[in-house]
């Protein structure tokens, strides 16, 4: 059963290529915007895998002499209170917000394929009392789930994982289960079981790919509100601890007072956020059209 | 539709009660509970004391009974009493509400007024210049964290007028008050604005491919008569449902910018409540938030009933 077929998806399109390479000129050509988002994402994966060589300091040194530098040739971006540089924390914050933003929804995204593939493919009561327990998760906005998920848990970056993704499982089930419950009855899963096979495994062959395309569009939605999740808790004090460089820290940190004395403080570690996130969505847009031609806008 | 809305109700019911147990296990779940942070703060290191305090907040009693005790008083409009504070909590919560409800109210109408006509130029405009530009300003939007926005706004004001517009006194008059709210609730506002304005702006264009806005047009109807006669009033409907939606889940934006400008609001006391452990006032705050929750969705069902006769709920 193909899942996504590329070439006849390209083909639609209008494309005559037949390379891959060829085939990436056409998307980015065809979808500018996502292409843009494509390298800002990319950069940042790049950033955040190559820290420790990017960085021209160690993003925890701090140094007395350096408090409140201003940017320039030493420190590019200034220095923080406590004399740390902040191109090399902010460099080092991209790991902070790769490992939240990416494990949240691998995590979220794991159990919400789980729960809502038995819940979509059992049905019966199994179905009715996870719908409801989805109901009750999605009463309260991301946030503030995220926010009493992560004061319950105890600071730690393993647990800003657990916190963000936990609210972010009941979405994915719900896309799961309604993807299942009508693959359900296609003429391919009956096939499937007339030649004897076994019902977790049609589910997890048959069915599962099936709603990979409607997932990716997700997950990379997802991949950016985690990320503003993290930054958000981080700036209200209860996200990643010190000593991380996470850059909803930063600004905590620096807050109200460098407002007015040292905005730099409070300028670049917004716009390594905003920029990040800002690439997640345009790539998420693109993957929206490329992937989900019933959603496309 | 009596037993659909029967249904409905119960179902609102069920949710709420779901929430109640899950946000009561998971405050129990914290490590160090409200009595080790007062006796710390307070500098007592002796257990007999820490139990006396312990036993005064009824934290040693079973947690189902503690459940029950906090349920049989919230029916009764009995939230308890504050931890930190010592006085009732509905005494420190109630104030706060009104301050969080204009700053969502402005907030809102500001995502409104810009986001719908926005959507539709860029609907009407499709693929031109300014429908690009417009698509990136609303990214932008959902892309900017509403606290950096906040901070942005207070350097700008700092930077142009020498002052912080945080709330620092109590407004002496109403349009002091709305003016000093306007500039968080535009950061809030941001946002939603950006979402309202997608989704109006995808709303248009499907209006716009169907058959009869080709018939209008073969009819001689004017380009505005179709766009905002034919296709707006159509196109609004899955717009309402996002208003209603958006306008219950402001309050994750409130919270932070609550917090940047100073705002003694709901939302930033739940932050402070969570910091402090103060269990009563968190519970009755998550509660409050997740009743907004539902009882909007509800709403935002009953309206759409209402707004499209083609939905009939069969009972």
């Amino acid at each position: 059963m193909a899942i996504i077929n590329h070439e006849a998806e390209l083909a639609r399109a209008g494309a005559n290529v037949s390379s891959t390479r060829g085939q990436i000129l056409f998307l980015a050509r065809r979808y500018p915007l996502g292409a843009v988002g494509a390298l800002i994402v990319l950069l940042f994966i790049f950033t955040a895998v190559f820290a420790n060589f990017i960085a021209p300091m160690d993003p925890t040194t701090t140094n007395a002499k350096a408090s409140l530098a201003k940017p320039g040739s030493v420190y590019w971006l200034g220095a923080d209170f406590m004399g740390r540089d902040m191109f090399s924390r902010i460099v080092y914050g991209a790991r902070i917000s790769l490992a939240v933003g990416a494990g949240a929804t691998l995590l979220g995204g794991v159990l919400g394929v789980a729960i809502g593939l038995m819940s979509g493919y059992l049905g019966g009561w199994f179905d009715l009392a996870t719908q409801r327990v989805m109901d009750i998760m999605q009463s309260l906005p991301l946030l503030v789930m995220a926010l009493v998920m992560a004061a319950s848990l105890g600071p730690s970056l393993e647990n800003t994982i657990i916190a963000i993704a936990i609210p972010l499982v009941p979405s994915v089930a719900r896309v799961v289960r309604s993807s299942t419950l009508s693959l359900r009855e296609q003429p391919f899963v009956e096939a499937a079981r007339a030649v004897g096979m076994g019902e977790v495994r049609i589910a997890v062959r048959h069915v599962l790919p099936n709603t990979l395309a409607p997932l990716i569009v997700l997950a990379t939605a997802q991949l950016g509100s985690a990320i503003l999740t993290e930054a958000s808790l981080s700036f209200l004090g209860l996200g990643i601890p010190e000593p991380y460089p996470s850059w909803g820290r930063m600004l905590s940190e620096s807050a109200a007072e460098y407002v007015r004395t040292a905005p730099w403080l409070v300028i670049f570690p917004g716009v390594a956020i905003s920029l990040t996130v800002f690439g997640t969505n345009l790539l998420g847009d693109a993957l929206r059209d490329i992937l989900d031609p019933r959603q496309r806008t | 539709m009596g037993a659909y809305l029967t249904r409905r109700f119960l179902l609102m019911m069920l949710t709420l009660f779901g929430m109640s147990i899950l946000i009561f296990v998971m405050l129990r779940l914290v490590p160090g509970n409200v009595a080790d942070i007062l006796v710390d703060s307070a500098g007592i290191a002796d257990p007999k004391e820490k139990a006396k305090i312990a036993a005064e907040l009824g934290l040693d009693q079973p947690i189902f009974d503690q459940y029950l005790h906090w349920i049989s008083g919230l029916s009764r409009g009995d939230l308890g009493f504050a931890y930190v504070s010592e006085r009732p909590a509905i005494e420190e919560i109630g104030p706060r509400i009104p301050i969080s409800a204009k700053l969502a109210g402005l907030a809102l109408f500001f995502s409104v007024i810009l986001g719908v006509p926005l959507g539709v130029i860029s609907a009407v405009r499709q693929n031109t210049g300014l429908d690009y530009f417009l698509r990136i300003l609303s990214l932008s939007g959902l892309s900017l964290p509403s606290f950096w926005l906040g901070l942005l706004i207070l350097m700008a004001s700092v930077q142009w007028f020498g002052m912080i517009p945080i709330y620092t006194n109590e407004p002496r008059s109403f349009i002091d008050e709305v003016l000093l709210l306007s500039i968080p609730a535009a950061a809030v506002g941001f946002r939603s604005s950006a979402l309202i304005m997608r989704l109006t702006r995808s709303s248009m264009l499907e209006v716009l491919r169907q058959d009869y806005i080709r018939t209008a047009r073969s009819k001689g109807a004017s380009q505005t008569s179709v766009n905002y006669e034919h296709a707006l009033r159509n196109a609004l409907l899955p717009v309402v449902t996002i208003i209603g939606i958006e306008a219950a889940f402001l309050v994750g934006g409130l919270i932070v910018t609550e917090t940047v400008f100073n705002i003694p609001g709901v939302a930033r006391f739940l932050v402070e409540a969570i910091l402090w452990r103060d269990y009563p006032i968190v519970q009755n705050l998550v509660m409050l938030i997740a009743f907004i929750v539902v009882v909007v969705n509800f709403l935002v069902d009953m309206a759409y009933m209402a707004l499209d006769p083609r939905i009939k709920f069969a009972d």
